[in-house]
């Protein structure tokens, strides 16, 4: 990683946190970076950066001399100038500008920074969410730059690089060879303009250019431009994806490590109406027999949009509520915003008046805006002391009817000001030191933070969070989950969430998902099917619906409709094992959870710009059939098998296949172990010691891995050691298990029921070898028209080292 | 008390057949007991294979369709069996074996989980008989009640019928009225039309005379604006004789500088025409000239009053009789003040008129042509209305006569009542098969939450929901509906409303007209406590 840090000599103020300083030489230096063969090249006049690795440009900074800095200043008003320095043109805008009827005061007149990045060699960019867009990044050449800038936007356009709910300034970039990143450390309104040598020609030119052999290298050139801070930019190197991500993590932080529930089904409306309507839809999913683990609770449950309360006629008694899905091990998420009612009989709101907690105005009193309960106040929850008395507010016996099953979702947190300019904060508003506009993007991420905690300290510190934000920034990934905000039921929406979740995996946010279903509008019948079928596939799976659609729990569609969605949240049940496993990989490394297809095979330029089929882990997901009702499975050079039917697809090769409504065209990679329960009951906690089934699907080198994690599904226990992480191994016609933590200690009830093994031969005895070295023989089955060869019932610990010999 | 022994009867039956249970794998109902035989080979019961019978329960599913699994939460697809001893035994999946909930009141389903329950099937039983008997009797009255009403809504509908065909009977009669009072009311309009037309002659003659006046002062004019030089000598000296015979061919086209022509004198509305009186006695009859009537009028109108409140034609109540005289005027036979249509006719007049009227209708004079021609219009006019009134009534009695009031019209009774509920915010009300609304409490319009549509229950069941849609669009969202659910009991009342979705209402009523003949309840009880 390389950190590039770029200040004023002598600021007014502070321009961030106080960080290091960079070395550097009058005539030009350079600087080695570690590795030996890469090292940067710092040149004075004209100031420009290259990295160098070898003989090649991997990256050049300022080579387009797009640096810009603008100084901030005093009013001329307010202070003597020195009328040496009264050169500069006054223009419009530069000390007031309005927007509509707002305005913004610029105490330090305009304020602007720039920097350009060069990337020879590269074609495909992605990343810097959040945009409802295609997974590869566009060139931004005809039209505006994506902006970063958190708002909350109403019924967003797709295909736009409008500003949306979150900002994370991270950059990927990638080609065959390398992937890089670039980090640009700021909170400010952001806008990355990307331009290409190679943008705009066809497939065709591409081809005589290579013919010919007169073309220039292709280069992606990007420029990022902030309103205010000093350019602070952290450049990761690769040189694969996986490092990208590791180093990428190794400054802000990996996914939180969510509770074992949370992975699974969450069944949310705007809004439940009371605890009898929470009773009945809890009812509904048994009698349905369909399981789900956290029901939700939108605004409406409030007295009069106080969060921290409960309405005391639909919601007069909480705790009966709570306990009865407690009864039923399963849990709710009821919202907390971070906009606090003016109200002097409000105890949030008198406590945050009375210690000046609040954001400021302009003109120092407490800054008020319009929300859902009328004139609010926004907590300043970039001060550390604020987000500490927040999290307090969270102990049971402060957060009146609160259990421990009782979990919290942050809306609104862009901020959202609806009489603000683009419905949020004024910029002038002030946190202490800073203004608004230099912080806005980090509100978001900071009351997430303060929820996080809450939570996490009303247990004593051992019960692992679960919080979900609608704002993210970069490092978001440490607190929770997240979501695409306030879509729409329609086929593109449900498009959409794939390359938007993939964009956020790739910048460190896995846990995401999109509302299924739609927020707005209501869904036609097949629409509604087709998103559970999809978000069961996606890491945060949660059914959501705008206030005014029609009701739209999975049984009103007729009992077909019913079965199909039933069917979807169940094949989410059996491999949530394998989720599970993969949350803590994510946790561990920082990889993403829901991957595009270049991650696994960066080698393969077919892959780079699909973003309509992905990889959960080693498995894949194809929604293609979405538009098409037919499959086509990119030329990747694997081998496939369909996780229903076992049907073996070979790779490299583009592959159609017919989908039905009730087809969920899944495949499982040769070469993977995946572990599944398929034990489906009514939520995840009542399956903690069922039994696993492998599914071992071997190569054409007849080789598999895998892993198994299982800890108490819950707390911060795992730190301890107290978890089971194992290795499961195929080679040589012996599956074994080996322990991948022999300092860990946990032990499971859970045991092997089944071992199924695609892509087998028959074999003549099955050995099982347990660590007592006991040996036992093992009945099977054998589908030859599949090759499949089921192993019945080995029984062995799911804790426990063993092997199974095929002979 | 027979009910009860009944009860008890069977209790002691169940207690008999615990006692002597037949030893069967777990999860197992009694029905599919021979299915599993203890040391003989278990095949699938969808025969699909057959397995060693220490496979069934073994906790590894061998059957596709689960069968070798009742006792485990092996199969996906399995279900278990509860005795539940004491109450209803049931079917659970068997994914809710061992999974540390309690599902059967009996706790069998939890055998292997460390979960603490209780068995709690006697009580349940108990709270279940207890609910369903109070339930039975109110079936039972409540079905007694309904036949009441079917009784009541036959004879309704016999009535109706019968009254839609007296009011086809005085419709006829009123057409007949009417064109009766309209050739009367066009004769008497007669001599004022003639009147109205020599009118307009003489007009037409006068303005003509204007005319003429004003052109020959126009002439005059003209001759000096042409002779302003004076050479013709002024008007004095003129042969106006011989310019008058050229004016005549100049003046259409002789445009002036002077004056445009006056504007047209603005027609005298007809009401204004004084139409010359055949006799001088147009003074009307001083009111005190019928005091004792006009007494009486008012008396009547309070009876009215008190009778109806608001007023209504009864199209049974009235009948004009039409009498003509020697000369072309009518009266009305005198007993029609009694009816109600002439009381109509009285009140709505303002007070001088109505007086007016009341000797035109009723005291029918030859002396006043004018009065007598007021009076005929506004009987024509009376009848005419009276007779749309009459049509509005007949479709309203078809409309009603033709309604689904349910298979033996036992809903009839609701027709044209309304039952409210008021919550802390809003009153509800329901008027059955016309409309759902809402109205704040506190003040506030009235929403219209849904218009009759139709019955809307299951297929076998129709009767048991009402639909009423189409109500006040909701923004951004559907036109508000609300669903009825009927239910079961001795009064008809409207119990509770909600909200399930925006603009989506749900109400339960309750009314004795969907209550079920008792005798299918009790067996049901019967089954239910059966074992």
């Amino acid at each position: 990683i390389t950190r590039v840090k770029i200040n004023e000599l002598k600021p007014l103020k502070p321009l961030s946190h106080g960080l290091s300083l960079l070395s550097q030489d009058e005539n030009g230096v350079v600087l080695s970076l570690g590795s030996e063969s890469q090292r940067v090249i710092v040149s004075a006049r004209p100031f420009r950066l290259d990295i160098m690795e070898g003989r090649d440009v991997l990256m050049s900074l300022n080579s387009r001399g797009l640096l810009a800095f603008e100084q901030l200043r005093m009013r001329k008003d307010t202070s003597q100038v020195d009328p040496e320095e009264e050169e500069e043109k006054v223009e419009d805008g530069m000390w007031e500008e309005t927007f509509k009827s707002h305005s913004d005061s610029k105490p330090n007149g305009p304020s602007a920074i720039s920097l350009d990045f060069s990337l020879p060699g590269v074609e495909h960019v992605y990343g810097i969410p959040e945009h409802a867009d295609t997974l590869r990044l566009k060139t931004t050449d005809n039209g505006d730059p994506y902006r970063l800038y958190n708002l909350d936007v109403f019924q967003y356009e797709l295909y736009n690089p409008m500003a949306l709910y979150g900002a994370v300034p991270v950059m990927l970039a990638h080609n065959a060879q390398r992937t890089t990143g670039i980090f640009w450390l700021n909170a400010a309104e952001t806008w990355v303009d990307i331009s290409s040598n190679t943008a705009g020609k066809t497939v065709f030119g591409k081809m005589l250019d290579y013919v010919q052999g007169s073309s220039e290298t292709p280069q992606t050139d990007v420029r990022w431009i902030s309103e205010s801070g000093i350019i602070d930019v952290f450049i990761m190197l690769g040189p694969t994806p996986k490092d990208v991500f590791s180093q990428y993590a190794s400054l802000t932080g990996t996914q939180s490590f969510p509770p074992e529930a949370a992975v699974g089904y969450h069944q949310c409306r705007w809004n439940y109406n009371d605890q009898e309507d929470v009773t009945s839809v809890d009812a509904g999913f048994d009698e349905h027999n369909i399981p789900y683990d956290y029901i939700w609770l939108d605004i409406e449950h409030t007295d009069g949009k106080r969060y921290f309360t409960w309405d005391p006629h639909k919601f007069a008694t909480p705790k009966e509520m709570l306990q009865g899905l407690m009864d039923k091990k399963r849990k709710m998420v009821a919202i907390v915003d971070p906009h606090i009612k003016v109200d002097s009989n409000y105890k949030i709101h008198n406590e945050i008046r009375n210690r000046a907690f609040y954001i400021k105005n302009k003109d120092g009193g407490d800054y008020e805006g319009w929300c859902w309960p009328g004139s609010a106040g926004y907590p300043d929850f970039t001060r550390a002391d604020m987000r500490d008395w927040w999290a307090s507010m969270f102990a049971y016996d402060q957060y009146e009817g609160s259990m421990e099953n009782l979990y919290t979702w942050n809306d609104m947190n862009e901020p959202s000001v609806f009489n603000g300019p683009e419905v949020t904060m004024h910029k002038d508003a002030v946190h202490g030191a800073w203004e608004h506009r230099d912080v806005h993007n980090l509100y978001g991420f900071y009351v997430q933070m303060a929820t996080a905690q809450g939570l996490i300290r009303r247990s004593g510190g051992v019960e692992r969070p679960f919080v979900l934000t609608r704002a993210f920034f970069a490092g978001s990934q440490r607190y929770g989950a997240v979501w695409t905000g306030d879509n729409a039921a329609e086929w593109d929406h449900l498009k959409i969430s794939i390359p938007m979740c993939l964009s956020l995996g790739l910048v460190g946010i896995s846990f995401c998902g999109a509302d299924v279903g739609g927020f707005f509008k209501s869904p036609s019948t097949e629409l509604l099917v087709r998103w559970y079928q999809t978000g069961a596939y996606q890491p945060f799976f949660r059914a959501h619906a705008h206030l005014d659609t029609p009701r739209r729990e999975p049984w009103l569609f007729g009992p077909e409709n019913t079965a199909l969605i039933r069917e979807a949240v169940r094949q989410r049940y059996t491999l949530l094992p394998y989720w599970y496993q993969q949350f803590y990989h994510s946790h561990r490394t920082g990889q993403p959870i829901m991957r595009p297809l270049w991650v696994e095979y960066p080698q393969d330029p077919a892959t780079f710009a699909l973003d309509d089929e992905f990889l959960i882990g080693k498995m894949a997901q194809d929604d293609k059939h979405f538009t098409f009702r037919k499959l086509i499975l990119t030329c990747v050079p694997q081998v496939w098998f369909d996780v229903h039917t076992f049907q073996k697809h070979n790779g490299a090769q583009n592959l159609y296949i017919p989908v039905t409504i009730s087809s969920i065209p899944v495949f499982q990679r040769g070469g993977s172990i995946i572990p599944r329960k398929s034990r489906v009951r009514r939520s995840s906690t009542c399956m903690m010691q069922d039994p696993y089934t492998l599914y071992v699907a071997l190569n054409p080198q007849r080789t598999a891995e895998g892993e198994l994690y299982i800890d108490d599904g819950h707390t911060f226990n795992y730190e301890k050691k107290e978890f089971i992480h194992r290795k499961l191994f195929f080679a040589n016609n012996m599956l074994s298990s080996e322990n991948l933590a022999p300092d860990a200690q946990f032990s499971t009830r859970s045991w092997f029921e089944r071992i199924v093994i695609l892509g087998a031969s028959k074999p003549s005895k099955v050995t099982l070898k347990t660590a007592d070295g006991q040996e036992s023989q093992l009945e099977f089955d054998f589908d030859a028209s599949m090759s499949v060869l089921t192993l019945r019932k080995p029984s062995m610990n799911a804790g426990l080292d063993w092997n199974v010999m095929l002979q | 008390i027979m009910m009860s022994c009944q009860y008890l009867l069977l209790l002691l039956l169940s207690v008999g057949v615990s006692a002597v249970e037949v030893q069967r794998p777990r999860g197992v109902p009694l029905s599919k007991r021979q299915f599993y035989e203890e040391g003989n080979p278990f095949t699938c019961l969808d025969g699909s294979r057959t397995i060693p019978f220490d496979r069934v329960n073994d906790d590894y599913c061998d059957c596709q369709d689960g069968s070798d699994e009742p006792g485990t939460a092996a199969c996906p697809n399995g279900s278990f069996h509860c005795t539940n001893a004491g109450f209803r035994p049931g079917f659970i999946p068997s994914s809710r074996i061992n999974d540390g909930i309690c599902d059967c009141c009996d706790t069998t389903d939890e055998y292997n989980s460390g979960a603490a329950c209780q068995n709690t099937c006697r009580e349940m039983g108990r709270k279940e008989r207890e609910s369903m008997q109070k339930m039975a009797e109110i079936a039972k009255e409540g079905f007694m009640l309904k036949q009441q009403l079917i009784q009541e809504s036959k004879r309704g509908l016999e009535d109706k019928k019968a009254k839609h065909a007296d009011i086809e009977v005085s419709k006829n009669e009123l057409e007949k009225t009417v064109e009766a009072l309209r050739t009367v009311k066009e004769t008497a309009e007669q001599p004022e039309k003639e009147a109205k037309e020599r009118h307009l002659k003489a007009w037409e003659d006068q303005k003509a005379l204007i005319q003429m006046e004003k052109d020959k002062a126009r002439m005059a004019e003209v001759f000096l604006e042409l002779d302003d030089d004076g050479l013709l000598g002024g008007v004095d000296q003129v042969d106006s004789v011989a310019f008058e015979s050229i004016w005549h061919v100049i003046k259409e086209k002789y445009i002036s500088e002077a004056i445009p022509e006056p504007p047209a004198p603005v027609e005298t509305p007809p009401e204004e025409i004084r139409e010359p009186e055949s006799d001088n006695d147009s003074e009307l009859y001083p009111e005190e000239d019928i005091p004792d009537e006009e007494e009486d009028d008012e008396e009547e109108d309070e009876d009215d009053d008190t009778d109806d409140g608001d007023f209504k034609v009864s199209p049974l109540g009235f009948s004009i009789k039409l009498m003509l005289d020697d000369s072309h005027n009518f009266f009305l036979v005198s007993h029609c003040y009694l009816s109600s249509i002439c009381r109509a006719l009285l009140r709505r007049r303002p007070k001088k008129r109505r007086m007016t009227m009341m000797r035109g209708l009723c005291r029918p004079t030859t002396k006043k042509r004018r009065a007598s021609l007021m009076v005929t219009r506004d009987a024509f006019e009376e009848a005419e209305k009276a007779l749309r009134e009459v049509d509005d009534q007949i479709k309203n009695l078809e409309k009603e006569i033709s309604f689904d009031f349910g298979p033996t019209a036992e809903f009839a009774y609701l027709y044209s009542q309304c039952y409210e509920l008021t919550t802390s915010e809003y009153i509800y009300r329901l008027c059955p098969f016309n409309r759902v609304s809402q109205k704040p409490k506190f003040g506030g319009s009235e929403t219209n939450l849904g218009s009759w549509g139709q019955w809307a229950g299951p297929e076998d069941n129709i009767y048991s929901v009402m639909k009423y849609d189409h109500g006040t669009g909701c923004w951004q969202g559907p036109n508000r509906s609300t669903t009825i659910k009927v239910t079961c009991g001795k009064e008809t009342v409207l119990v509770s409303t909600s909200e399930p979705s925006r603009c989506e209402y749900l109400m339960e009523f309750i009314s004795p007209a969907v209550c079920q003949e008792p005798s299918t309840l009790d067996s049901a009880l019967h089954d239910h406590t059966e074992l």
